[in-house]
């Protein structure tokens, strides 16, 4: 019996590392200027999130008037434009999306997101973002080189038009050939290609800051904490000179 | 305020323990930079104390509750992100001192008789020190929590015959579940920290009886009698040490060394500081970043590395192609650390006097020990793995040529006093 388990359990876990998470990222990754002090960036990156993410991803260890507060939004303004789930502007920023149905509809839960910038990094979100590509032999029709077969649709697709894989006839070795130049759009979304980016940067900004909603706060008090140890340690040296005149 | 002290003096030896064990302590005039490891360790371990009781009102020990527990302490609690970080990085600044600590004290002979036992207490620290971190790395229930304890606890299985109940009794269960993490709790918040303190405790009375030795190696301690007066520092030290020996260069510990050590530790809290403040994962090196996803037992991740403080021994464990003997050589790694007194039969303590091939010794030594760190972080390539091999060779080598040269080494003369 003991064996048993063990082994459904190894085999189990596995398949499951195969069948999701087996790829890190195979892609070079794109540098995310994330820039915490930008509040408007954060303020869009709160508000494409509300609308675009949170129908299937939650936010549970991050509250709305936390966020509101910090983000510089107005209470009855955030309440009134983002705020979709929760009865209280103190909720944790929860969906309704249930775990079953997830593992139903999409092959498996879609991830918290509060804490998905400390888990892979900015660079990771921000390029994730701007990878999805037209791949027909997916359940959704997209695929991601970041994350090759992603369970999750291209939620922003309206925004960013239908983006595909993309070649250039080149002249490589004084031979014409097709290479592969990237992923680029058919121009049907809202946004431009820069300002898709924004956006893109806008979400990461804000998933950076609710992974750690303290850090300017946390960096603030490090530099008073820096002033208080500076001036200890000038008197720790005087003391200790001053002592040490009996022993020399 | 005098009669207050003399009511206490006549009821409990107040005054005479601060006499004996700070103000007339004679600590020898010579002590360099390496012996403030000390006096760190003593500083983190208050933190850690501390800042535990405090996230342990907090902290939730379910396997439902855990990290979301967590979570709440870093957002909702009022600077409770503060407490958490200096608890995370305290644990990492606990191994960084104390392996500067030992070092020093191989740098320095200060395992050589008369204070084996002293060594021992150390060892002992040490390893209870690993058992307390290895369990709170459990309590906040993120993936490396979960994988790493899988990991780890797995090793016990290899153990023949008993092996594998032997792992269901320490988990409690077939699988890392809620009833390990209530039991690693009990023992991280309660139990290994009483150990600890009462080995800290027995590891100061020991130095305090023997007396600390110094970068020469050169006892301060005299025959009755041998020194003119003149030649006597004009410090008064308790009788206890100088009943039955003269002591020379030394200066009492309060408040000379007090104050000199206060100066490390204001350098010190500048480093500790700027990992609280401004990097508390430190690249994920002290929080490692698979850490921010709740433990998922059905979800295994790509590569499992245990925190960086105890990867020279899981660099050994893997370095080894069969299970068993791999843990063997890895507690072997520990064991060697523990009879080192013994292995070492020399008769000159500090480094600065013994021969080119200890001085090479010890650093071949410290090399490998740096290496098998490096390489335990990493995934085990064929590369590294043959590297891990050659470093592991030279961990143990160390020990073993000691053993055969130490008898009889060429080494200097050692001067009769302190001289720097």
């Amino acid at each position: 019996m003991k064996q048993l388990i063990k082994t459904t359990l190894l085999v189990a876990a596995s398949l499951w590392s195969v069948a999701t998470l087996a790829a890190g990222p195979t892609v070079p990754l794109d540098e995310a200027k994330v820039d915490l002090h930008d509040k408007a960036s954060l303020q869009r990156g709160a508000q494409l999130f509300m609308n675009y993410c949170l129908g299937c991803h939650s936010m549970q260890y991050q509250r709305y008037n936390r966020t509101f507060k910090d983000l510089e939004i107005p209470e009855e303004l955030g309440v009134e434009n983002l705020q979709f789930t929760g009865e209280k502007v103190g909720d944790l920023i929860t969906n309704a999306m249930a775990t079953e149905d997830a593992g139903t509809w999409f092959g498996t839960a879609a991830p918290d997101l509060t804490l998905v910038a400390r888990v892979r990094g900015a660079d990771w979100i921000y390029t994730y973002l701007r990878s999805f590509y037209v791949d027909e032999s997916r359940p959704f029709g997209v695929n991601n080189t970041v994350f090759p077969n992603v369970g999750m649709p291209h939620v922003l697709e309206e925004l960013q038009g239908i983006p595909r894989k993309t070649t250039e006839q080149r002249m490589v070795d004084g031979e014409m050939q097709d290479v592969y130049v990237g992923i680029k759009t058919d121009g049907s979304g809202m946004l431009t290609d820069a300002e898709y980016d924004q956006a893109a940067l806008d979400i990461t900004n804000f998933l950076v800051y609710t992974g750690e909603p303290m850090m300017l706060q946390q960096q603030r008090i490090g530099w008073y904490v820096f002033g208080f140890l500076l001036v200890f340690l000038i008197f720790a040296v005087l003391l200790k000179r001053e002592f040490f005149k009996d022993v020399k | 305020m005098n009669k207050l002290i003399a009511w206490f003096d006549e009821r409990i030896p107040m005054t005479k323990t601060w006499n004996i064990h700070l103000a007339q302590y004679p600590a020898p005039k010579n002590f360099n930079f390496w012996y403030i490891f000390g006096v760190l360790a003593t500083l983190v371990l208050v933190n850690q104390i501390l800042t535990g009781i405090w996230l342990t009102m907090n902290y939730v020990p379910s396997a439902e509750g855990a990290f979301a527990s967590v979570e709440f302490i870093m957002r909702d609690i009022e600077y409770g992100w503060l407490l958490r970080y200096m608890h995370s990085t305290g644990a990492s600044a606990f191994f960084v001192v104390v392996y500067l600590h030992m070092f020093r004290g191989m740098m320095y002979g200060s395992y050589q008789k008369p204070r084996e036992l002293l060594w021992v207490f150390g060892m002992l620290i040490f390893l209870v020190l690993m058992a307390e971190a290895f369990m709170g790395y459990l309590l906040p229930w993120g993936q490396m929590s979960y994988w790493g304890a899988q990991v780890i606890i797995s090793l016990f299985g290899a153990i023949p015959i008993i092996g594998d109940d032997l792992t269901l009794w320490i988990r409690g269960d077939y699988v890392i579940s809620g009833a390990t993490l209530n039991r690693f709790f009990a023992l991280h918040v309660i139990a290994l920290p009483l150990v600890l303190v009462i080995l800290v405790f027995l590891h100061i009375i020991a130095l305090h009886e023997v007396g600390s030795n110094n970068p020469e190696g050169v006892s301060i301690k005299k025959p009755k009698g041998s020194v003119p007066d003149a030649d006597k520092p004009k410090f008064t030290f308790h009788e206890r040490f100088t009943k039955k020996y003269d002591i020379v260069d030394a200066f009492p510990f309060f408040p000379y060394y007090i104050v000199k050590d206060l100066v490390g530790v204001a350098i010190f809290l500048f480093f500790f500081c700027y990992v609280i403040f401004f990097a508390p994962a430190m690249g994920g090196l002290f929080l490692e970043p698979p850490n921010f996803e709740a433990a998922n037992p059905l979800k295994t991740p790509a590569h499992i590395a245990p925190v960086w403080y105890f990867t020279p021994f899981y660099a050994i464990l893997r370095a080894v192609p069969d299970k068993l003997l791999g843990v063997i050589l890895m507690f072997g790694a520990i064991v060697a650390l523990f009879v080192l007194p013994w292995l070492d039969r020399g008769k000159v303590r500090s480094v600065r006097y013994r021969s080119t091939l200890h001085k090479v010794n010890l650093t071949v030594f410290a090399i490998s020990f740096i290496a098998l760190g490096y390489l335990g972080l990493k995934p085990a390539t064929e590369v590294y793995t043959m590297f891990a091999r050659i470093f592991t060779f030279l961990y143990f080598a160390f020990f073993v040529l000691l053993w055969f040269y130490s008898k009889n080494e060429n080494t200097k003369p050692v001067p009769e006093r302190i001289t720097k």
